[in-house]
């Protein structure tokens, strides 16, 4: 388990960070306004940053997508373990693909692959079990559950259509 | 000239001129409060050039910006934050305020300014510039370190202090007895826990009188309700400053954040008059004459600063080099040391020599808290590896 720690910072804001197996503190700076910062510890002195990155809102939810689809990857694939022949896969939706701005249904990706999507990242936030009209845009991340040819073949139905 | 002329031409060129070296101090990496002192001790009495036809003005601009520093000060922090600093870090509040003050009460004593004298500058010489440290911290980029909660609690002490000294000071300097001071005590105690009570429970409904959706309304209720507070608090001898900043602790939460950034940008134009009117009415020629002694004072507070920090800081398992950056961060002192030097000579109750000493310790004060905190780290390393030559 993780241990974040909660630190107030009084007329500022609040710290949480925690401490990597490596013995690098990472953590976010949330300013009173709202703004976000990310902070790295230095690798001589554990006390000091040696980066603070000011995030906007979209950017924290994307680093957070990019962070988190793997993870709810690693969990799927966990809980479906006991499946032969079964894997789960996040699939990124590139901005530009000929899906960008249509529905899942169109991509017909469950007939064509038979490849189900069992949940849409979008900007730090997941959205379970997405219907066929659930629109799609540049920069999603798709979880996706199939075999190994047909999460293949979705990939490049994602990529050229 | 037309005398409207003259007065906005002369303003126009302070202004602008203050805006000109603000620019150029933290191109610089200092405060600019040094060189809004150096602009208002270069006209005035004894000065350069002396300004006429705007004495009215700028008096009351400069009354306006103590209040509005205080009450900037007073919203910095909410009720809740107060508490709970207080209850973590009042051990490093204490050793921090006897440190600090210590030297200045000792200086004023060995001058002969007596026991009034003595308050006034253990003020001066003990609170930080939380302005100054805040904008150094966020610029430094060290608001992620390990030790910069240990600062801000210091400050957060710093700033409860304050509630308690400011009355007691105001009501010594209006010529109390010492049964008279001690009921000064008493009674700012009795308000400073009844307005930190007021702001816990209540302060939603205190909120409530001044908050608006409307930023034009929100702005002239705030305003209006300093002034007001702050006028009455004067007529009932408690000083307009102590006001402002006591209601500055009963707003709270959003509306509290709402009115620091509403007010930020009045309190800044404000508060640069009020360090142009403290200079003008420094005559240069008696800076001279305490220039030594505000040296000694500043490297003094200077190490007493440092060894506050670096204690605190010690004692949250913080190693050395962070230590040393929580010490240097403190060194700063300010816009507050300046408003309780005005207090005291205001009041005509202490010995004209004070407001040449504060003005020169502020200058030294402010142009060294920044550099402290942003060379402390190769001066650190220096010293190791000066003390631990090639053997290592």
């Amino acid at each position: 388990m993780v241990n974040v720690e909660v630190t107030p910072l009084p007329g500022i804001g609040t710290r949480q960070d925690f401490v990597s197996r490596g013995g690098r503190r990472l953590g976010v700076i949330t300013y009173r306004d709202g703004r976000l910062e990310l902070i790295v510890s230095r690798e001589d002195d554990p006390d000091a940053c040696t980066a603070s990155i000011p995030l906007t809102v979209e950017e924290a939810g994307a680093l957070a997508n990019l962070l988190g689809a793997p993870q709810l990857v690693a969990q799927l694939r966990k809980e479906n373990d006991g499946l032969s022949g079964v894997h789960t896969k996040h699939l990124p939706l590139a901005h530009g693909s000929p899906y960008d701005g249509r529905t899942l249904g169109d991509t017909a990706l469950r007939t064509r692959t038979a490849v189900s999507v069992v949940a849409v990242f979008r900007a730090g936030t997941v959205h379970p079990s997405p219907r066929p009209d659930f629109v799609l845009g540049g920069g999603d991340t798709l979880i996706t559950v199939g075999t190994s040819e047909g999460l293949a073949k979705a990939a490049d139905v994602l990529d050229r259509g | 000239m037309h005398n409207t002329a003259v007065a906005l031409i002369e303003l126009g060129a302070i202004f602008f001129g203050l805006g000109v070296l603000g620019r150029l101090a933290w191109r610089i990496g200092i405060s600019p409060i040094p060189f809004y002192l150096l602009g208002g001790l270069a006209f005035g009495s004894g000065g350069l050039l002396p300004l006429e036809g705007i004495e009215e003005f700028s008096s009351i601009a400069s009354e306006i910006g103590v209040i509005l520093l205080l009450l900037l000060l007073g919203l910095e922090y909410s009720a809740a934050e107060l508490v709970t600093g207080l209850r973590r870090s009042w051990l490093a509040g204490i050793v921090d305020l006897v440190l600090n003050a210590a030297p200045g009460v000792a200086v004023a004593l060995m001058l002969g300014w007596g026991p009034v004298g003595a308050l006034a500058m253990a003020g001066v010489t003990y609170i930080s510039s939380s302005g100054i440290i805040a904008k150094v911290l966020g610029d430094l980029g060290r608001l992620g370190n390990r030790e910069t909660p240990v600062i801000l609690s210091i400050l957060v002490f710093e700033d409860l202090a304050m509630a308690v000294y400011l009355p007691i000071l105001t009501a010594v300097l209006a010529g109390a007895t010492l049964l008279g001071g001690l009921t000064a005590i008493g009674i700012s105690l009795l308000v400073v826990t009844l307005v930190l009570l007021l702001a816990l429970k209540f302060g939603r409904y205190v909120s409530a009188l001044v908050d608006s959706p409307d930023p034009e309304v929100f702005l002239l209720r705030v305003l209006g309700a300093a002034l007001l507070v702050a006028g009455v608090a004067s007529q009932l001898q408690v000083s307009a400053a102590v006001g402002a900043f006591l209601l500055g602790i009963a707003i709270s939460g959003s509306t509290a954040e709402n009115a620091t950034r509403m007010l930020e940008p009045l309190r800044d134009l404000f508060a640069a008059m009020f360090f142009v009117v403290f200079g003008l009415n420094t005559n240069p020629a008696s800076m001279p004459p305490v220039l030594g002694v505000a040296l000694a004072l500043a490297f003094v507070t200077t190490i007493t600063k440092v060894a506050t920090g670096w204690w605190a800081a010690k004692r949250q398992g913080i190693a050395r080099m962070g230590r040393a950056r929580a010490g240097a961060a403190l060194v700063a002192r300010g816009e507050f040391s300046i408003v309780i030097a005005g207090l005291a000579v205001s009041a005509g109750a202490v010995d004209d020599q004070l407001a040449a000493l504060a003005t020169a310790y502020v200058l030294i004060m402010a142009v060294l808290g920044p550099l402290a905190a942003r060379f402390v780290e190769p001066i650190a390393r220096l010293a190791v590896a000066r003390l631990r030559p090639a053997t290592a």
